[in-house]
């Protein structure tokens, strides 16, 4: 056994209400350079779409993430270390700029600048990358946004596999949820793996996975490798770049910035302890149903006195350990099992899991005459079909699925009685597997979500890992060369851009 | 001016790609990549990518051991000059075609396509160009090549490059009578090395071939300055 900590991360999709702020706010904080303009380290997708980049989910076209050779070998789908450096000179699976969309701007300046015209003036779009003139835009970071576009384009949705899909068409029957998205740190990262120049790692003190700036050399088969689609080439430096779970924040205590400006409360920080010994065997399950199962497997029990003492020898400091027993992504994770790791089937160990939102019940009007099960509602009258949500969350199993649906649906039928009917109700916690106490504790966790419930963060022991007398008058975070600003003035080794010539509006 | 040519600017060209290399590796190590316009457009750049650069490495690589092996060494093998002259004229034409083709569907795209174009730096471009009007020289030194098959031509100049790494003094002088367009070849190639640390040419020397030495796959950093006690074995 060796034990890391982790850093992990659940979204309560129950709650997520698709505002964008996380997206928003990181793009401010993250991606507001040239180069990385069209790269969302987070992003929302309404679902069932085909999200961004286009069919990211569709593994047979992008060959992401891992797969099991039929001699039971675990490797990168895109192929074996050989394949992979053959791919070097032209990437077969690299996506193009215009499977996410190309960037634009509009020409704001011509709303005041344009003469005196007989046509009232225009802010006309024009690409980021060429500055050239765009008649039509085609595509943005968020095409289908509330159910936009044609369903019969929407539907080639991946997670639609197993389910008769038609149905789901009609105005009636449709359905949507959000997805929020960011990279998901693996613990078996196919980005790291891909990468030739050996610049990805993953951090041992807190399980971040990162890109090393300057050993990068832009050989871009972690884009293609990664199969959540999540590192981004930046083609104006030529480096690959991707989510840093806003490190330094986490480093002092405080939550990434998508967490913290998170409006519907729904995101959740906190340490994960995990046996670094299991995770290949973990992420070579043969059959990928037992994929899910297996990652639970690699979590170590904080309250157990084993892997207590085993986290010391491992160096896990103490507060760390103590904060993995308060840890929110435990609760939901392994005591209550309603969070879930997104497609599992790509066998990576993501970190960033889900709880599967609830939805309205089907045919309201027929509510009353089929589907309650005692008290509650049937979990498969749901509108969001069940196995839409199991292929997105286990790889197509709906029993775990089924079971957090209706542990959430106890949480609230529990909680009514309570606070309406002034009854506590065993009866309804009992009936899926829980207790009343612990109930009390989902609610106090996942309805109310105080900050403090949300994020339990301990801060990086900076004593084990720098020497803080040589950071005196040294630069903090950089975005570049050394200490510089992000901006390059540009040097003998090049570096410099020069600007885009902007298009003359015909007058 | 030949001597200067051929034997003191070889060194300068040399120098300046080592010393360049190193600092450039040394000061501005984000600068240090391969600058793959791939993302932006694919179309044109599988096919000619992989051409151009297949070419490149055997022509480079034909160079490196056609030129820097001693004579004697093909001698005891007993390959005559005139076979090895024919074998680099076979194998260097086959390749300087491909990587011309290759190169040449690199540069259009360059040249033509909005994307790159606005996002080419000079040197980018430049170094390209360069690099195409060397492979077209390279090529045209064939036709006077198979002028004459012994091999005695071939010989003068591995004894040239030789002599230019044993620091012969007299080495320029070994190819004064060489015809005008190999001269030339030899020209821009120096100049290729002198510009190398300042162009995206520095990719090739980060050749990735660490990646098939790394145990399993995966990459765990640690900033511990202390590092943690030996396990005991479970």
């Amino acid at each position: 056994m060796r034990v890391r900590a982790q850093i992990g991360m659940v979204l309560n999709l129950d709650k997520c209400i698709g505002c964008h702020t996380c997206s928003v706010t990181c793009k401010n904080v993250w991606t507001s350079r040239d180069g990385v303009e069209y790269a969302w380290f987070n992003n929302v997708e309404t679902k069932p779409g085909t999200g961004y980049p286009t069919d990211w989910e569709n593994q047979d076209r992008w060959n992401g993430g891992w797969e099991r050779t039929k001699s039971g070998k675990l490797q990168p789908k895109q192929g074996a270390k050989w394949r992979i450096l053959a791919n070097i000179f032209g990437n077969p699976d690299l996506p193009e700029i215009d499977d996410y969309y190309e960037p634009f701007d509009f020409d704001y300046d011509h709303l005041k600048s344009a003469p005196e015209m007989t046509a009232f003036p225009t802010a006309r779009p024009r690409s980021k990358i060429s500055g050239e003139r765009m008649e039509k835009i085609v595509k943005g970071p968020n095409w289908e946004e509330i159910l936009g576009g044609e369903f019969s384009k929407r539907s080639q949705d991946y997670n639609f596999e197993g389910v008769q899909k038609q149905i789901y068409g009609e105005y009636e029957n449709t359905f949507m949820m959000y997805l929020p998205r960011l990279c998901e740190h693996c613990l078996n990262p196919a980005c790291a793996a891909s990468c030739p120049s050996g610049a990805i790692y993953k951090r041992e003190e807190d399980g971040i996975v990162l890109i090393d700036q300057e050993k990068c050399r832009g050989w871009r088969m972690c884009v293609s490798g990664c199969p959540y689609k999540k590192v981004y080439y930046n083609w104006s430096t030529g480096k690959s770049e991707k989510c840093t779970l806003c490190y330094p924040r986490i480093e002092s205590g405080n939550p990434t910035v998508c967490s913290e400006t998170c409006v519907g409360r729904i995101r959740y920080l906190g340490v994960m302890l995990y046996d670094a010994d299991k995770i290949e065997e973990a992420a070579n399950a043969a059959d990928k149903m037992d994929l899910y199962d297996a990652q639970l497997g690699v979590f170590l029990d904080p309250n157990d006195p084993v892997v207590i003492e085993a986290a010391r020898v491992d160096g896990i400091p103490e507060d760390w350990i103590k904060a993995a027993r308060q840890s929110p992504i435990w609760k939901m994770a392994m005591e209550w099992k309603v969070a879930f790791p997104l497609h599992p089937e790509y066998r990576t160990l993501p970190m960033v899991w889900y709880i599967p939102p609830l939805s309205p019940i089907q045919n309201a009007a027929e509510a009353g005459a089929i589907g309650m099960d005692g008290a509650m509602p049937d979990v498969t009258n749901l509108r969001i079909p069940v196995r839409y949500l199991a292929n997105m969350l286990t790889a197509g199993d709906e029993k775990p699925v089924e079971r957090a649906l209706e542990r959430m649906l106890a949480m609230r039928a529990y909680m009514r009685a309570k606070t309406v009917d002034g009854v506590i109700d065993e009866a309804i916690a009992d009936r899926v597997g829980l207790s009343g106490r612990v109930i009390e504790d989902m609610y106090k966790i996942m309805a109310l979500a105080d900050y403090e419930d949300r994020f339990v963060i301990p801060t990086t022991h900076r004593e084990h890992v720098e020497e803080a007398y040589d950071l005196r008058g040294g630069c903090g975070f950089t975005d570049g060369n050394r200490c510089s600003t992000g901006i390059s003035k540009g040097s003998l080794f090049g570096g410099s851009k020069k600007p885009l010539k902007m298009p003359e509006e015909v007058r | 001016m030949h001597n200067f040519v051929f034997g003191i600017y070889p060194y300068i060209a040399l120098s300046v790609l080592i010393l360049g290399s190193i600092v450039r590796y040394e000061r501005d190590p984000f600068t240090w990549k391969s600058s793959s316009s791939q993302l932006l457009r694919r179309k044109q750049l599988i096919i000619g990518s992989v051409l151009f650069h297949f070419g490149v490495l055997v022509i480079f690589l034909g160079h490196f051991f056609g030129m820097l092996t001693p004579i004697w060494v093909f001698d005891a093998l007993g390959i005559s000059h005139g076979a090895k002259q024919v074998l680099a004229i076979v194998a260097g034409g086959i390749a300087g075609i491909m990587a011309l083709i290759g190169g040449g569907m690199l540069f259009h795209r360059r040249w033509t396509d909005p994307r790159i174009r606005n996002n080419s730096s000079f040197a980018d471009i430049g170094i390209l160009a360069l690099l195409l009007v060397q492979l077209v020289l390279g090529l045209l030194t064939i036709t006077v090549s198979l002028q004459h098959l012994d091999g005695h031509e071939m010989t003068t100049f591995m004894n040239w490059a030789l002599g230019i790494f044993t620091f012969d003094s007299k080495a320029a002088s070994y190819i004064e009578h060489a015809s005008p367009i190999f001269k030339l070849h030899i020209f821009l190639g120096l100049t290729i090395f002198l510009l190398f640390p300042f162009t995206r040419l520095v990719h090739m020397l980060s050749v990735p071939l660490r990646y098939f030495m790394r145990p399993g796959y995966q990459i765990v950093r640690s900033r511990r300055s202390e590092p943690l006690p030996a396990r005991q074995s479970k």
